[in-house]
């Protein structure tokens, strides 16, 4: 807490006036665009690595990958988002994120092109998001907050990492 | 202070089913002509320990519910009373209560106060004087009689606590055992609860103090006369009692005025043990029997939905022997020892190291194997889990349709993978019910049949190659073939000139909507049946095959993997992609080219294998696989596979080798992909998909 009474100096963007509203957000960049996730949904950050891919599933549905032991699946949030491909560099990051209740969690990596900072928001700073309309359905966005004059579209993880399901009823 | 308790009620829940199974499967025991009395003893003491366990938890209910079933066994076990079916029965369906209650209370849900009342008045008919329940099964009729009773005998207990609450305390004679201070108990504990409850008046007896020289200090030569005196109802008196329960020798009597008109429990018991004073002086249990009759009607309902709310999710835990868990730590240690020793080997490593590098390596290697080999061990349980229940089954059953059967079990102690104890329970169940129902015949047919009249049917489990099988054989009268296939052609399953064998004619049970019973029970005969029992083995990776003779009986056999966390794969490549075809649906691998296939109305392909046509499944194709080397798909290697009993062709590019994997969910953090039943880390890390052969077929056909 003292860490952060000092920082509320340092940075007046980490600044938020009341300390029981405050959320913490891990923003990463989407191109030019940020977005920021809880950050207590995030469980780590790995570089990127090869999947082995799944088959007939959607293309942002990269593949799984072995993470200690577990099988976790790679969404591309680019292509989830419908925005222009990348590369694939080693420089590209991995947040691996957890979604689901209490009973059921599910572990998840998203690809993004790079992680930029954790940001403080005042819940009551945080704003409702307008129709985007096309490039990133309003579904996944809980809100918009501005950081440093930038503006970082804040997700919905639960949304986000809802995969919709096949056709399970097959016969 | 205060402990948080709520963290000892999985363990004490889990305890309690056990004890119930304990008393079930010691109740099915009990041989009327004979009684056993260290199986009396055993019931009791799974009895007690719930009471004494519920009473701690302050399920108050539970432990109520149980003094009363504890107090007839304690009068069993003394030989006080005479042990008759109709009170084994009552004392099954009391089982059967408790498990609800103590699932309700699990689940967090309401008892149902209904049924628990019709129990506890069926039990109390019995203890106030068993030869009035002359029926055997408590049927519905019955139990509403033996309510009636109980409400009769209510307002006897009315007019006793009326006099009860006159006297305002209780006279309590209490006189331990001499090792009751070694069971850790101390007296002046529960004089100081008595104190907290009412005014207590205390008077030692020291009359049986050895000299001072025979005196053993851990000894209590003491009793006592306590007297505490203000409101307080009788249960809580026996609640702070229910621990030395056992090791001492007590009478609780309401003050004053001896106890006229005791109630017929009273008369019964009237020796100090355990006595059972007046019942529950609060009035609630008194209008939940008056309510019972109208209930009863609704509480059929009521079951099925616990029935229902039963199956929700609970903490799933497993208790392992500790030799087990030994051999674990023991390895564990082993291969710490091992990592150090490659620690020390790799830290100024020289090429005249690498023998011992060598050596150290091939000893890393055997210590893992071993210790995969004993965690899966722990999850490893003995079938006995599964076959425990079903003596209670047949018992009821089989006095339900009035047939003489008795159930042998043979190899219960062959262990299996936990998943699959929790799996089988329900598709042999299912089995057993169609053999006792169909498959024994009344014992008059049976006699007329020149077959002894009791009908046996025996659950077989052993280790067979990498499988377990079970059987369930009965002597029973048999598959009649001719019916059977009367019976498909009938319903339209066959083509009426289709000539089948004996093995494809008993296959035809397990075709859906098939039944063959004439008359539909309760039991079996819905014809929904087998097939859901061959879909829920097959889905476990096994297969269930029917051997039957005409008149002289049926057997089933399962197979079954033993475990379903490893399985034996063959890994193949597409493309650049690596999967693994579980080894057991391989029939044989060829290797072929373009030419050797034939292309049918220009779409689909098929390979003639010896006479035969197989449909050819390309894995490039179904998977979208574009990587590697797309010429070489030209020749490949052609995998026949089996699934769900067709035959047909795999064709991937190469195979790549055989090797054991672990199965890892896909579904755990993603979902179900078709064709695709799980998942694997191979040895360089990375996750190969485990085919799901039958799933892949009908996923090509669409």
């Amino acid at each position: 807490m003292a860490e952060e009474a000092e920082n509320k100096d340092i940075d007046q963007y980490h600044y938020s006036k009341n300390l029981d509203n405050a959320v913490q957000y891990l923003s990463f960049a989407l191109g030019k665009e940020e977005y920021g996730v809880d950050i207590l949904r995030v469980q780590e950050i790995r570089s990127w690595e090869p999947v082995s891919r799944i088959p007939n599933v959607p293309c942002y549905e990269k593949g799984v990958v072995n993470l200690r032991g577990s099988i976790v699946p790679i969404l591309d949030l680019r292509e989830r988002f419908n925005l222009s491909k990348a590369e694939y560099t080693p420089l590209t990051v991995v947040v691996v994120l957890q979604t689901g209740d209490s009973n059921k969690t599910r572990i998840m990596g998203v690809v993004v092109d790079s992680v930029s900072d954790v940001i403080s928001v005042d819940k009551t700073e945080i704003q409702s998001a307008p129709d985007f309309g096309t490039k990133v359905s309003n579904e996944f966005i809980n809100g918009l907050v501005s950081v440093n004059e930038r503006m970082v579209m804040l997700l919905d993880v639960d949304k986000l990492l809802k995969l919709e399901e096949l056709d399970q009823d097959e016969g | 202070m205060s402990i948080d308790m709520s963290q000892f009620h999985q363990v004490f829940f889990e305890e309690c089913f056990e004890g119930l199974e304990a008393m079930e499967s010691g109740l099915l025991t009990l041989d009327m002509g004979d009684i056993d009395s260290e199986i009396i003893n055993t019931i009791f003491r799974g009895a007690h320990s719930i009471k004494g366990g519920s009473g701690t938890f302050g399920f108050t209910v539970v432990a109520e519910y149980t003094h009363i079933m504890e107090t007839l066994l304690d009068e069993m076990r003394d030989g006080r009373r005479q042990v008759t079916q109709p009170a084994v029965d009552v004392l099954l369906g009391s089982v059967d209560c408790l498990r609800e209650m103590l699932t309700a209370i699990q689940n967090k849900q309401n008892i149902n106060n209904a049924s628990v009342a019709k129990h506890k008045a069926a039990l109390e008919v019995v203890l106030n004087g068993g030869s009035m329940v002359e029926a055997s099964a408590p049927s519905v009729e019955q139990e509403l009689a033996a309510e009636e009773v109980a409400v009769n005998i209510d307002p006897d207990i009315v007019e006793e606590e009326s006099g009860e609450l006159e006297e305002q305390g209780w006279k309590i004679a209490f006189c331990p055992y001499l090792d009751l201070l070694k069971t850790g108990n101390d007296p002046v504990r529960l004089f100081r609860e008595l104190n907290e409850l009412g005014e207590l008046t205390t008077l030692a007896n020291i009359q049986d103090i050895p000299g001072f020289y025979e005196l053993d200090p851990e000894e209590c030569n003491i009793s006592w006369d306590l007297k505490v005196v203000g409101d307080i109802s009788g249960d809580e008196i026996r609640e702070i009692f229910n621990w030395v329960e056992g090791d001492c020798e007590m009478e609780i009597q309401p003050l004053a005025k001896t106890v006229k008109s005791a109630p017929v429990v009273n008369e019964v018991t009237p020796e100090p043990v355990a006595v059972i004073t007046p019942n529950n002086p609060t009035p609630k249990p008194l209008e939940v029997k008056a309510k019972v009759v109208a209930e009863n009607k609704k509480s059929d309902s009521q079951d099925s939905e616990n029935e229902a709310a039963k199956t929700t999710a609970k903490a799933s835990s497993i208790r392992v022997d500790t030799d087990k868990i030994d051999t674990l730590i023991n390895m564990v240690g082993e291969v710490v020892i091992t990592q150090s020793m490659l620690g020390l080997v790799g830290e100024n490593f020289s090429m005249d190291k690498v023998g011992q590098l060598k050596r150290g390596l091939a000893q890393l290697e055997r210590h893992t194997r071993d210790l995969q080999q004993s965690v899966m061990n722990i999850r490893m349980l003995p079938i006995s889990f599964v076959f425990s229940r079903f003596p209670r089954l047949v018992h009821d059953i089989s006095s339900k349709l009035d047939k003489k059967i008795v159930l042998k079990l043979v190899g219960e102690n062959t262990e299996v993978d936990k998943a699959v104890v929790e799996l089988i329970n329900d598709p042999l169940v299912h089995l057993i019910r169609n053999s006792l129902d169909h498959g024994i015949e009344m014992p008059a047919d049976r006699v007329a049949a020149g077959k002894p009249e009791t009908g046996t049917i025996e659950l077989k489990a052993y280790h067979r190659g990498g499988h377990i099988v079970i059987e369930i054989i009965d002597d029973g009268r048999g598959l009649d073939k001719d019916k059977l296939l009367a019976k498909a052609i009938e319903k339209g399953l066959i083509e009426e000139n289709n000539l089948l064998t004996e093995k494809q004619i008993f296959e035809l049970i397990f075709m859906p909507g098939f039944s063959t019973a004439e008359q539909l029970t309760d039991i079996s005969g819905r014809g929904v049946g087998m097939d859901v029992v061959r879909r829920n083995i097959q889905s476990l990776g096994g297969n269930i095959e029917i051997i039957s003779e005409l008149g002289k009986g049926t057997t089933i056999a399962i197979h079954l993997p033993l475990t379903l966390a490893i399985l034996d794969g063959q890994s193949v490549a597409v493309g650049d992609e690596t999967y693994i075809v579980p080894l057991v649906s391989i029939i044989e691998s060829i290797n072929i080219t373009e030419r050797m296939l034939n292309k049918v109305a220009g779409k689909g392909e098929t390979f003639r294998l010896r006479n035969e046509y197989l449909p050819v499944i390309r894995m490039r194709k179904i998977f979208n696989v574009h990587s590697g080397n797309p010429t070489k798909s030209k020749e490949g290697v052609l995998v026949v596979v089996e699934g769900q009993g067709e035959l047909c062709c795999l064709l991937v590019d190469e195979l790549l080798g055989q090797q054991q994997v672990v199965i890892k969910s896909l579904e755990a953090n993603y979902r179900r992909v078709e064709g695709v039943s799980g998942a694997t880390i191979l040895g360089d890390g990375s996750v190969a998909l485990i085919l799901d052969v039958p799933g892949l077929v009908r996923f090509s056909i669409r």
